[in-house]
């Protein structure tokens, strides 16, 4: 009768440190620490050395200081008296920008090329493998340069407008202009607008108009509500189909509630359409959209479109041939095949790439160096650096800025890309 | 220790280098002088088809590396941006700066360098295609105007426009060939830099004619060479590299007859500033016939201004505030004693 | 037999007729034309709209081309050679410039009787590929590509040879530590001193043996500057180095990414999204305004050598997440088999996954290099002078002044040429993958 005992216990030995693999790691994982650690220590003692050497401190007190250069893109207001802070936050603005219309027009172009790139039609094909493979090919720097010089050379001055005979007209009955300074669009203006209306210039003719962040958000409201009950009706219809078999038809009523609410408001608040007109050296009034903002949106559009079309294309192929063969024998037409067969599979393949290539988009819009348009790395990382000679500062606020907003696009799209994921059980 | 740790790796590669207290000494070691210029300005700093850097600023990167080594091939240029050259001195990448940079109490005081003279007196101007039928800055009302990023010129700019109380709409460009091609497609209806730039632009347009130059210069702009803070000697090295230029000029020292006068003259101040009389060299630290070197690398200050921008090259400026004050200009070299 | 033949009914003939042309739209380019142009009214509407944009680009194009100069000193020049011969309004390319300068876009500054140095070290750099590239090459070659970054460095930048050699022994000198000490200690100190004796060597004695060496056996060619370099070659240079460099960290930061150990993980975690998260240009500024801060006072090295070490870093944060991709594609039995053998952490790492591993990234590490290759234009908003860079100061000479589109399009094309190719081999090494797991 042996009663069964425990190994006698050894008593903790230093070299279990480095060979028990049940202390290894915490060994190493300690070392690694410590040379971060002093790793790190290095580096910042190096720098506060340095800045001491050339006499500068560490404060972010410059963004309060005043900017005194003007920045001709600005989505808040913004003059030459405002401080560096705010200059920032005109090109943060700038930023978000031109990489959310950047992303759309991307990925509409990259569909179309992706898709058209298998289409059977040869010279389509054939075309939108130059397209791909040209923009995929070359830096995206040099695109950006070519369509800023192809906008400046082939469209007409503002100038050419003028005269007796002028050799450019405005289009789509005198409400856009298209120039080599930008295009002119028309804005909405509001007779009746919440904010008033004595702030706003007139022309001769013209009653006085304005609009203000109020009477936009009052008609966000309520497109949102009507969204939200064509939501219902579809609901309703749904449950209807359900039941009975049969889809009762709702596209009047949805198209009403979509139109209707909207309108009323708009005809309440007296919405005109205030067209751009030549006065001086430029067109004023209506919406300027720059040219280096067209240029860069169309450049990163067209450069990342052409990395999407790739992964759409390869999306499309790898959902298995069986898939289509089923829908034609299902009776699906080849269109309806493509959106209820094909693509919302292809999704899953697709959108995880995608995500990394809105990431590129974003993070190439600091590209706008080349062609001046206003961005966060023009006016933060650039002049107001530049001028006040916080280098240190303002490249750590810079970065900080894109990684942000890097995580937050990654995040967005992940959790999006989770909800599509086929769910398997 | 530390240092060596990558020295000992890096200069075995010639890469790296440690900055001591004294420039000169670093560039006696080093066997030439690191000189920051732009990356590309018509008659101020390019290369040509060798790749041999010309131009105004260059002739006086030449000129100190002349005095420091006789040689005036002894420098490395490195191109620098609006917004990197400031940091490449700073740090020591370059020993001397020639990069058409203004000379401002800021930059002076508080960005921590030294301006060791001014080699060209500029103020920005503005050019309008003459069709545009403008005569003034002032009727620029509502003007779309392309700057170069990166400068003072977009600080003036705000202020002219802001003090006249006019509006107009800024197109900022990264380098002077962009705006060019900007403002000749019409993109903008004034370009706006140094008068000097202007002028330099002005001239390789296929039709000058067609565009003028504003009467109104809206700032001072005083160009010159600068080094970091500190360094007095090599700041007088580079300083008095440039007065010998220019002394040089006044003097009528020309390249031409430098060898005759070099044998000793009349005149003592040359002979002082030739290094035949005195030790000026000695107290600058360099060899006694340093200024001789200088003036010998590019000419005076004179020969390398029509060498480079004079009104017999493309570029066509006049001397204007840069004539010597005997012919009423501005430049005036403290004497040679 | 006959008897049937002269009862043969009426109606079946019986002879054979002769072949005869498929109907005009079902034979040849009009069939052609029908199936792949013209199936339906959508494919009839694309057809058109893909003729008129072919037509309105080559329009413009084609003449501009046809009517290029490539004799001429400057750009005036030029403009009067095409008043002369074809007329002012004609659109006209003025290559000339190309011919003037192609030197200086491809090698920028580097001294012209020095050209074969970068030409050879290109050729050298391929023939170090190849045993990596390509299976058929001999593996003995792979002691070549070991040495060859010592080989290309000194062929770049010349210098004494001693340089190089003193600094690659080093690793003679690490692998002889590990093997003296393993001898009479354990495998840990012997580690330990592999990594510690090297360190002390290339701190004290790298430098000074080199010295000694070339003064006594004086080997070398000239030594050319950094500031020299430029061009295409600038571009090579950093795309390659950056790749290279960042293997080795790219890999463990990927094996770091995979670890169970929570701080070395989350330090390889936070490592690769940060230097991702953030675009390349700002690390560039980084590199250009900020690198000498962080480093002991005093000390200052060339900016060519700062962007590679910025890029370095950058590629290795891509890099270590194409490793990764290849490490999560390994089935989980090889992993397990390995353990099973008894085989610890890094030689079931070195013998068994990586091996595996690296061979199914190898497409995308060539497509991370594409990507960097191409984003070293970027290198021209700190004054570096890579192509876009030099078309600038090449445009800023008298000369030149005003030249455009004759710039962009010889460096776009030299771009298409090099990415094209790659991108090629990067789908033939895909489909070539694809075949053998199959």
């Amino acid at each position: 009768m042996t009663t069964q005992s425990d190994p006698p216990k050894q008593a903790f030995r230093l070299s279990q440190l480095i060979y028990d693999t049940r202390y290894r790691s915490l060994t190493i994982q300690t070392v690694a620490m410590i040379l971060l650690a002093v790793g790190l220590f290095w580096l910042v003692n190096n720098t506060v050395q340095n800045l001491q050497a050339l006499g500068k401190d560490f404060n972010f007190g410059f963004l309060g200081e005043r900017a005194g250069y003007d920045i001709n893109q600005r989505l808040v207001e913004y003059s030459s008296n405002s401080t560096h802070g705010r200059a920032a936050l005109v090109g943060i603005l700038n930023t978000l920008l031109v990489a959310f219309l950047g992303c759309i027009l991307a990925t509409v172009l990259g569909i179309i090329a992706g898709v058209l790139r298998l289409s059977n039609n040869w010279l389509v094909a054939k075309l939108m493998a130059v397209y791909v493979e040209g923009f995929r090919n070359v830096p995206l720097l040099l695109w950006i340069i070519a369509i800023f010089a192809v906008m400046t050379e082939s469209m007409p001055q503002p100038r050419e407008f003028r005269g007796e005979t002028p050799t450019a007209s405005m289009m789509l009955n005198d409400s856009v202009a298209v120039t080599n300074r930008g295009v002119y669009v028309p804005r909405i203006a509001f007779t009746n607008s919440l904010t008033g209306n004595e702030a706003v210039a007139s022309r001769d003719g013209l009653t006085p108009v304005a609009s203000g962040g109020i009477d936009w958000l009052l008609i966000l409201v309520v497109l949102g509500a009507s969204l939200f009950g064509i939501r219902a009706v579809r609901r309703w219809a749904s449950a209807q189909q359900e039941a009975t078999g049969i889809r009762p038809v709702t596209w009047y009523m949805q198209l009403g509630l979509l139109v209707v609410p909207t309108g009323i408001v708009l005809l309440i608040l007296g919405a005109t359409v205030v067209n751009p007109y030549l006065k001086g050296f430029n067109f004023t009034d209506g919406i300027h959209l720059r040219n280096s903002l067209i240029a860069l949106w169309l450049a990163l559009s067209l450069y990342t479109g052409a990395f999407i079309a790739e992964i759409v294309r390869g999306g499309i192929l790898a959902i298995n041939k069986g898939q289509t063969e089923a829908s034609y024998a299902l009776g699906l037409r080849p269109g309806r095949t493509m959106n209820l067969v094909i693509l919302p599979q292809a999704l899953r393949v697709i959108i995880p790439p995608l995500i990394s290539q809105y990431l590129n988009l974003t993070k190439n819009s600091s590209l706008a160096i080349a062609v001046g348009y206003m961005d966060v790395r023009s006016t933060l990382g650039g002049i107001t650096i530049n001028q006040t000679g916080r280098e240190l500062e303002g490249m750590l606020l810079l970065g900080g800025f894109y990684l942000v907003l890097s995580l937050a696009i990654s995040t967005v799209m992940n959790i999006y890309n989770s909800s599509v994921k086929l769910k398997e059980r | 220790m530390k240092k060596t740790l990558f020295l000992g790796a890096l200069t075995v590669a010639g890469f790296a280098s440690a900055a001591s207290a004294a420039t000169l000494d670093d560039v006696k070691a080093r066997g030439n002088l690191n000189c920051g210029v732009t990356t590309g300005l018509t008659g101020f700093a390019a290369p040509d088809a060798n790749g041999v850097w010309e131009g105004f600023d260059v002739g006086v990167c030449r000129a100190v590396a002349a005095a420091v080594f006789g040689d005036p091939t002894a420098v490395e240029f490195t191109p620098t941006t609006g917004q990197t050259r400031f940091t490449a001195l700073a740090s020591g990448e370059i020993d001397m700066l020639a990069r058409n940079t203004t000379w401002t109490f800021s930059r002076d005081v508080d960005l921590k360098f030294e301006f060791t003279g001014i080699n060209y007196y500029d103020g920005q101007g503005f050019m309008v295609p003459r069709g545009l039928g403008v005569s003034s800055a002032k009727d620029l009302d509502g003007a779309t105007v392309c700057i170069q990023t990166g400068t003072t010129t977009e600080l003036n700019l705000a202020d002219f426009f802001r003090a006249n109380n006019i509006s107009y709409e800024p197109v900022p460009i990264e380098t002077n060939a962009e705006a060019q091609q900007q403002y000749l497609a019409g993109a903008c209806d004034v370009y706006t830099t140094d008068a000097s730039g202007l002028a330099a632009t002005r001239a390789t347009f296929e039709n000058p004619g067609d565009h003028v130059v504003l009467p109104e210069i809206i700032s001072k702009e005083p160009l010159g060479p600068l080094v970091r803070h500190g360094d007095h000697e090599w700041g007088d090295i580079v300083r008095w590299s440039l007065n010998a230029l220019i002394a040089a000029e006044e003097l009528g020292v020309t390249s031409a007859n430098i060898d005759e006068l070099a044998k000793g003259t009349n005149n003592p101040e040359i002979n002082r500033l030739l290094g035949t009389e005195g030790n000026l060299g000695e107290m600058l630290g360099l060899s006694a016939d340093w200024a001789l070197n200088a003036i010998k690398a590019g000419g005076n200050y004179g020969e390398l201004f029509e060498k480079n921008i004079g009104e017999n090259t493309p570029i066509g400026l006049a001397r204007g505030l840069n004539a010597q004050w005997k012919d009423g200009g501005l430049l005036y070299s403290p004497p040679f004693r | 037999m006959s008897g049937t033949h002269a009862h043969t009914v009426a109606y079946v003939r019986e002879t054979m007729l002769p072949e005869q042309d498929p109907p005009l739209t079902e034979a040849g380019a009009i069939k052609w034309m029908r199936e792949n142009l013209f199936s339906g009214w959508l494919n009839n509407i694309l057809t058109i709209l893909s003729i008129f944009v072919i037509y309105s680009v080559l329009s413009h194009i084609v003449p501009w081309f046809y009517n290029s100069i490539w004799n001429a000193g400057s750009l005036s020049e030029c403009r009067e050679i095409r008043d002369a011969t074809i007329g002012s309004d004609a659109s006209s390319a003025c290559f000339a410039v190309i011919s003037d300068r192609w030197q200086q876009l491809l090698f920028g500054f580097y001294a012209s009787e020095a050209y074969w140095r970068p030409v050879l070290a290109l050729v050298l750099f391929l023939v170090a590929m190849g045993p990596i590239l390509f299976e058929s090459v001999p593996r003995k070659l792979l002691w070549y590509t070991a040495a060859s970054p010592f080989i290309l460095f000194w062929l770049l930048w010349g210098g004494s040879i001693w340089g190089p050699i003193a600094v690659a022994a080093g690793f003679a000198v690490g692998w002889g530590a590990f093997v003296g000490v393993s001898l009479f200690a354990g495998t840990l100190l012997a580690v330990i001193a592999a990594i510690l004796v090297p360190i002390l060597y290339w701190m004290f004695l790298a430098g000074p043996i080199a010295g000694g060496l070339h003064s006594i056996i004086p080997i070398g060619i000239t030594f050319i500057e950094s500031d020299d370099f430029g061009g295409f070659m600038l571009s090579f240079i950093i795309g390659i180095s950056g790749i290279i460099l960042s293997l080795p960290l790219g890999i463990l930061l990927a094996l770091g990414r995979q670890s169970d150990m929570f701080i070395i993980n989350k330090v390889s975690v936070a490592f690769i999204e940060v230097i991702r998260g953030v675009p390349l240009i700002v690390w560039l500024f980084t590199a250009s305004l900020l690198l000498n801060y962080f480093l002991p006072p005093g000390t200052n090295f060339d900016l060519m050598l700062r962007v590679i070490i910025m890029v370095t870093l950058f590629s290795a944060a891509y890099i270590a997440e194409v490793v990764r991709g290849g490490l999560a594609a390994l089935p989980k039995g090889q992993y397990e088999a390995a353990d099973a053998l008894g085989l610890d952490y890094w030689k079931s790492m070195r013998l068994i996954v990586l091996p595996q591993a690296l061979k199914i990234s190898i497409p995308g590490i060539v497509n991370t290099f594409i990507g960097l290759f191409k984003d070293t234009t970027l290198v021209v908003f700190i004054g570096l002078l890579d192509p876009i860079g030099l078309s600038g100061a090449i445009r800023a000479s008298t000369d030149w002044n005003g030249i455009y589109w004759e710039l962009f399009v010889f460096i776009g094309l030299l771009f298409f040429v090099c990415c094209f190719s790659m991108g090629q081999y990067s789908i033939f090494l895909e489909r070539k993958l694809r075949r053998e797991h199959r």
